[in-house]
This record gives C-alpha cells, structure tokens and sequence, in this order.
C-alpha cells in the first residue's frame, strides 16, 4: 500500500498552520495588549517575545509554503478571493515587525510612535487573519450577512489571541503586571467563547457539507465531545486565573495557557472536521487540488528529515529562556 | 489591454517587493559571517571591546533580519497571488525548493537568532559562539535555495514534462543547473560587499564625530580589509559569469553590450543611448572590435546581436544602462577600498576626506546589487523561466483595483520602513559600540531566571 500524499501533506500542512497560530498567535496578543500596559510593563512585554517572535512567524511561511508546494490550485483560489485581507495582514506584520525593532533603539516620542505602530501592526494583523479564516470557512459568500460575520470573526480572532497574549504574560511576568494579564485573559476568553460559539453555529448553517457532517445520528454524539472538551477548556481558564488572581488556592502559572492553547487545538481539529476533504469549501478535495506526487514526495522526504530538528531546537529555544521575562541584566 | 495593464502592476508589485527585500538579505548573509568573525575575536581575546563591537553589530543584524523576514513572508505570498501561471506552470520545482529553503534556513536562522541575541547570559560561551555560527550557516543555506530556483528560471535543465506538467526529472541538475555556480558566488561576494561597505561606511561616519573611538577604527580596518579582498575576486567572477551567461543566454550578453545585429568584429559601446526605434546605439562611444575581443578572446570573431533572437528579445536600454550602474559603482569600490587599505596600513589614522568617501559609499553595495539584479532579470525578458514560461502568461486574474490599491499600501510600508531603517541604522553607528544605556540595554536583554 502507498502512503496516500495529499494526506500526509495536508496533515503536515495543518500542523504548521496550527503551530502558526498558536505561537505568533501569543505575541500578536501581547502586542495588541500594549496600550493598556505602562511604559515599562511595556518593556517586559516585549521581553517576554523578543527570543521567539522570528521563529514563530516562520511557521506562516513554512504553512503557506506548503499550500503552494501541494495544493497549487487551492492556494490559487484562496489567496486569489483573499487578495486584500492578506495584503492587510502582511503591511501590519511588517508594521510590526520592523517596529518591534525600531523601538528598542528610539526614545521619547519615537518610542511612542513605534510603540503605538507595534500595537497597530499587530492589530491590523490579526484582525485582517479572522477576515480571511471567516471568508474561507464561508467558501468566499458574498453578501452583507457574510461581511458582518467576517467582522465578528475578526473580532473574536483578536480576542482569541488577547487571551494567548495574556495567559502567556501570566506566564512569563510576575508582580502587578501578571494581576493585570489575568483580567486581560478573562476578557480575551469571552471573546474567544463569542467567536468560537459563532463560528460553531454559522458553518453548519452556511454549508449543508457541514451539517451533514456533525448532525448525523448517531456520529453526532461521539462528535459533540469536542464542543464539550471547548467548555471544559474554557471553564479551566477561567477557573485557573481565578484563583490566580485570588491568590489562594493551586494553580501552576502555566495553567489558563495550557488550557488556551487547548481551546485553540479543539477548534482548529473542529474546522478541520467540517472541512475535510475540501481543501476549498465544496469546491476542491485535497485529493483534487494536490500536486504532481514527484514534488510532494521531494518535499515530504526533507520536511521528515528536518522537522525533528527544527522541533527540538525550538524546544532548546524555550528551554533557555524558561522563566519570568526581566528587564534586569538577562 | 486590460490584461497588459494588470500584468504591468503585478510586475511593478513583485518587482518592487523584491527589490526591497533583497537588500537586507544582502546584507545579513555577509554580516552573519562577519558577526561569527567579531565574536571569534571576542573568544580568542577576551577583550571586551570586541564584545562591545559584537554587541553593536548584532544589533545591525537583527534589525535587517526582521526587515527581512517580514518582507519574505510578502514574497510568500506574492508568489501565488501575483504569478500563479508560475506556480502551474513550474510549481512542481519552484514549490519545493522554496519549501527547502523555509525548512533547512528561516527556522535555523529564526530560532538561534534568539539565542544569539538575548542568550549570551543564559547558556556558556561556545553555545553562544555556535548559535552566531549556525545563523551564518542559516542565511548561507537560504541563498542557496533561493540562487538555485533563480538559476533554475535562468537556465532550466533537469525537468521533464509528465501528463502536462513539468516535473523535476533530476533534482541534482536542476539545483546544480548551467549559471547557478557563477551566479551563488557573485551573490555571496555582492553580500560580502554589501555588509563590508556598510560597516566601513557605518564605522566612518562614527570616526568623523568621535576620532578617537578604538572600536569604530577597528570595525573601519575589517570592512576595509574585506571589501579589499573581495573587489578583485567579484571582479574575476563576474566576468566567468558573463562568459556563462554568452554560453547559455546569448540574448542577455546582447541587451548588455547593446549590439543589435550579428556581426564579426564587434565593437565595445562604453557609453551610447541605445535606440529601439532604429534598433541603434545614438552617441555611442566605442573601442573597435573590444566586444569581440573580451567576449570570444578574438577581436574578428563574431558576436550574435538582439536581432538575431526576435521577437523574444529583451529590452535594451534598461539592461545596458543598468550594467553600466553596475560595473561603474564595483570600479568605484576598488579604488575605494584599495585606497583605504593602503592608507590605513600599519594602524595609521584615516584622514577625514577617506572617512566622508567610505560614510557616502555605506550603501554602495545595495546599489550594485539592485543594478545587477535588474540587469539579470530584465535580460531574461520576456522569459519568466528562460525557453519555459513566458512572464505575461505567468500574471494572475487579480483585479486593477485590487493590485493598485495594495501597491500604493506597499509603496507607503517600503518607504516608511526603509527611511527608518537607513536613519536608524546611522543613530546607531554614531552613538557607537560603548555599553548600551541601562534601559536600553534592560528591553533588549530578554528574560531572566
């Protein structure tokens, strides 16, 4: 038996867009959380991703990438119907980017200014990445309906990372600035459970694919523990930053983070269930769109040699800088 | 029409994104071997100026490598929105060898970026010291691919075509195809210029306000010293890559040296207003039968000319002036950097007219570098991959509206970042490489245990 390609290529290539997610998902948050910060909360925040941020915007690279090199006809209709929003995403991701750079060398009302374009940046980024996760769910629907949607998406996805942002300073900050972070994540998470309860409701409603997918007696039932497993995820949040806040009582710092990143996993497998095969909603199969086997075959065999690696120095990365962010000596 | 106009704003996206992009590439490739070289100095020594020079320049790194890296992920994308009959076309061997270069570089680099960066405190000495050598690998490794697939483009070899697509029948001949050789080499000594330029240049204009900073002397004497070395070299292998590209792309050789027609004996145009109309050169200064002479080693030989190739010819204004920009500023940099070794032999202090000519050339390596990319890829008009794909059947469906609007929104996020980029870059260099200020130093130390 041959190993079927376009699925191994699509799982490989859900797993970067979900490490993207994840990863440059928490220091999108932190950047969008600037402004309610002071100045030198500020500094730790930026701290906090500094070591990371490169590497974790490489896995949108490395996703992309792989839609390109397996799914050439898919990437052509997607890119093609998001045209806009991505070039949105990119100019705030270098908006971004260069000033995250910019503002540890500037001072006074510079610093400001590339603070307040970090904040921008990170922003207009997100928001331009729960646009376009809204239109490709919908497959592309024009109409008015489908704008608003697109638009509570987007604001759920930027709540969505708040709340990766801020568990992940819970993590990473200690003091008044890690009490701040936790009502920033219970704020995030209210988002999070707005736009994941929309997103829940409208796919089925929009496609019939989907509905018939998730309500088919009795497939519905073992299927609803994934919602299920969203609340429970959900509730650990929030009761794990409670008693954080509170002080009294166990939890481990690592805790509402762990359990946003689990929310994150349950969604993206969740998506991934309505849509698959369809790599374009109704439209084209993985099997349909992926690309000539010669060059899955030549990427996959580098892609298993190297990503071993790539995990583990990833791994090496957080190991080094385990622990609270400091704006002392390092 | 509207097709052609859309395929001319795709083309002035693209090319405008690539033009920006390849400049911090440029110079973080060279200065990521240069770092390795300051911090080798640093472990060798123990001097804690060379620590201060490491520090300084690292910073210089890691601003150009997010440039960089944020204007890569453009390209990500761009490869598809804008060329999609590329990737049908030739997507079974572009995909995978930028999915190579993302793979085995960007999270290489991405990742021990960090630790070189905020983990000097946090791992011993040689971690720190191999984190600096595999972000030099990483950049290296990254050009390799990306120099491959455009060699590919250039001179494609190694592919077959199967059910209708072209498909790699050979990985090793389409990696390791006719030009990439010369072109990997004059790419590595372009960044090698680049990044020497940009410390000698950068070092300068700190010496012009502080004459007695031992570290910017110090830099100043490496960047001269490398750009000195390196001139003749990119000299020698320029010209191999010339008589490659005579081998392989005559078209290009004759959109160069603007000869329109074949001929025996041709002559050198040092400088002449190439005319489309006439297909010949106005006011044309020349050295009789020099063409034939540098190109065939026989001054009768005979040299084919652009007419020789229509209809696929490329234009040859832009690609003759663009050359002419380009060998001019490489000559220009060898007297400069020969000058400037001689002058500072045996530690002798650098007067202030050479420091002003090294602070006015800090950029010089950009400007060679994009005249000779523009001379590469305009020469293999109207070719996207040269004999495969045509660049007009590449374009995509998007619409004007769409393309010009994001255009004016890159047009604004180039300008803005590259004017931040060039004031910063030179605020830095003239405060120098003494210890950062406490809060300065505290954001850009990362997290501690």
């Amino acid at each position: 038996m041959t190993p079927d390609l376009a699925l191994v290529f699509t799982v490989l290539m859900g797993v970067a867009i979900l490490a993207y997610v994840v990863l440059d998902g928490y220091d999108l948050g932190v950047g969008m959380l600037m402004p309610a910060a002071t100045e030198r909360e500020q500094d730790l925040m930026v701290a906090s991703i500094g070591p990371f941020w490169d590497a974790n915007e490489t896995w949108l690279a490395l996703g992309v990438g792989l839609l390109l090199v397996g799914f050439p006809q898919a990437y052509g209709i997607i890119l093609g119907a998001l045209y806009l929003p991505v070039a949105v995403m990119l100019i705030g991701l270098m908006f971004r980017g260069a000033a995250y750079e910019f503002r540890i060398k500037a001072e006074g009302w510079h610093r400001e200014l590339w603070n307040w374009l970090f904040w921008f940046g990170s922003f207009l980024a997100s928001f331009a990445q729960g646009l376009m996760l809204a239109r490709y769910i919908t497959g592309f629907e024009p109409g008015f309906g489908y704008l608003l949607f697109s638009l509570l998406v987007a604001g759920g996805l930027c709540g969505g990372y708040v709340l990766l942002g801020a568990t992940w300073l819970v993590m990473k900050t200690e003091g008044k600035l890690q009490k701040k972070a936790i009502g920033w994540a219970r704020w995030g998470l209210m988002w999070v459970a707005l736009g994941v309860a929309l997103v829940s409701l409208a796919t089925p409603a929009a496609s019939e694919t989907v509905r018939d997918k998730w309500f088919d007696f009795p497939r519905t039932l073992p299927l609803m523990l994934l919602p299920a497993a969203s609340v429970v995820a959900g509730i650990w949040v929030w009761r794990a930053s409670g008693r954080l806040k509170r002080g009294g009582g166990y939890a481990p710092e690592w805790a509402p983070f762990a359990g946003a990143v689990a929310i994150y996993v349950l969604a993206f497998l969740g998506l991934a269930y309505s849509l698959f095969p369809y790599v374009v909603m109704d439209r084209l199969t993985i099997w349909e769109a992926a690309a000539h086997p010669s060059s899955l075959k030549a990427v996959l065999a580098v892609a298993l040699v190297v990503l071993p690696f790539i995990v583990a120095y990833t791994a090496f990365s957080y190991r080094v800088f385990w622990g609270k962010a400091g704006s002392g000596t390092g | 029409m509207d097709t052609l106009d859309a395929v001319a704003l795709a083309r002035i996206q693209f090319g405008l994104n690539i033009a920006f992009h390849i400049l911090f590439p440029t110079v973080t490739i060279a200065l990521a071997w240069i770092l390795v070289y300051f911090r080798v100095r640093y472990a060798r020594t123990g001097d804690g100026g060379w620590l201060a020079i490491y520090q300084l320049w690292t910073k210089v790194f890691a601003l150009s490598f997010a440039m960089g890296v944020v204007s890569g992920i453009v390209m990500a994308f761009q490869f598809g929105t804008n060329w999609p009959g590329y990737m049908n076309k030739v997507g079974n061997i572009a995909g995978p060898l930028l999915a190579y270069e993302i793979l085995t570089a960007f999270f290489l680099e991405a990742s021990f970026l960090g630790v070189m960066l905020y983990g000097m405190n946090r791992v011993p000495g040689w971690m720190h010291l191999g984190a600096t050598v595999l972000v030099a690998i990483g950049t290296t490794i990254s050009a390799f691919w990306v120099l491959a697939l455009n060699s590919w483009m250039q001179t494609p070899l190694g592919h077959v075509v199967v059910d209708g697509q072209i498909v790699a029948g050979d990985w090793w001949q389409v990696i390791f195809n006719p030009s990439f050789p010369y072109r990997l080499v004059h790419m590595m000594l372009a960044s090698g210029l680049t990044a020497s330029f940009l410390v000698a240049g950068l070092s300068a204009w700190r010496l012009l306000q502080a004459a007695e900073d031992v570290a910017a002397k110090k830099t100043l004497r490496a960047g001269v010293g490398i750009a000195a070395v390196l001139v003749p070299l990119q000299i020698l292998i320029g010209d191999l890559h010339g008589l490659n590209t005579l081998e392989h792309q005559p078209a290009k050789i004759a959109a160069i040296e603007a000869i329109w027609k074949t001929e025996k004996g041709v002559p050198l145009v040092l400088l002449a207003i190439p005319n489309d109309e006439t297909h010949s050169n106005d006011f044309a200064l020349e050295i009789p039968k020099g063409a034939s002479l540098i190109l065939k080693h026989d001054p009768d030989a005979e040299l084919k000319g652009i007419d020789a190739f229509a209809p696929d010819t490329p234009p040859v204004a832009p690609v003759f002036f663009a050359f002419r920009v380009m060998v001019g500023t490489g000559v220009l940099m060898l007297l400069l950097s020969w000058t400037g070794a001689w002058r500072l032999r045996r530690d002798a202090p650098p007067p202030r007219w050479l420091l002003w000519a090294y602070a006015g050339f800090t950029f010089s390596g950009w400007v060679a570098t994009l005249a000779g990319w523009l001379v590469t890829e305009i020469g293999r008009q109207p070719w996207l991959v040269s004999g495969v794909l045509r660049t007009q059947d590449a374009a995509g469906a998007t619409s004007e509206a769409a393309l010009g609007a994001s255009l004016t929104g890159y047009v604004i996020t180039y300008g803005l970042m590259l004017s931040a980029y060039t004031v910063v870059l030179t605020h830095l260099a003239g405060q120098g490489s003494a210890p950062a200020e406490p809060r300065l130093a505290g954001a850009a130390a990362g997290t501690k245990g």
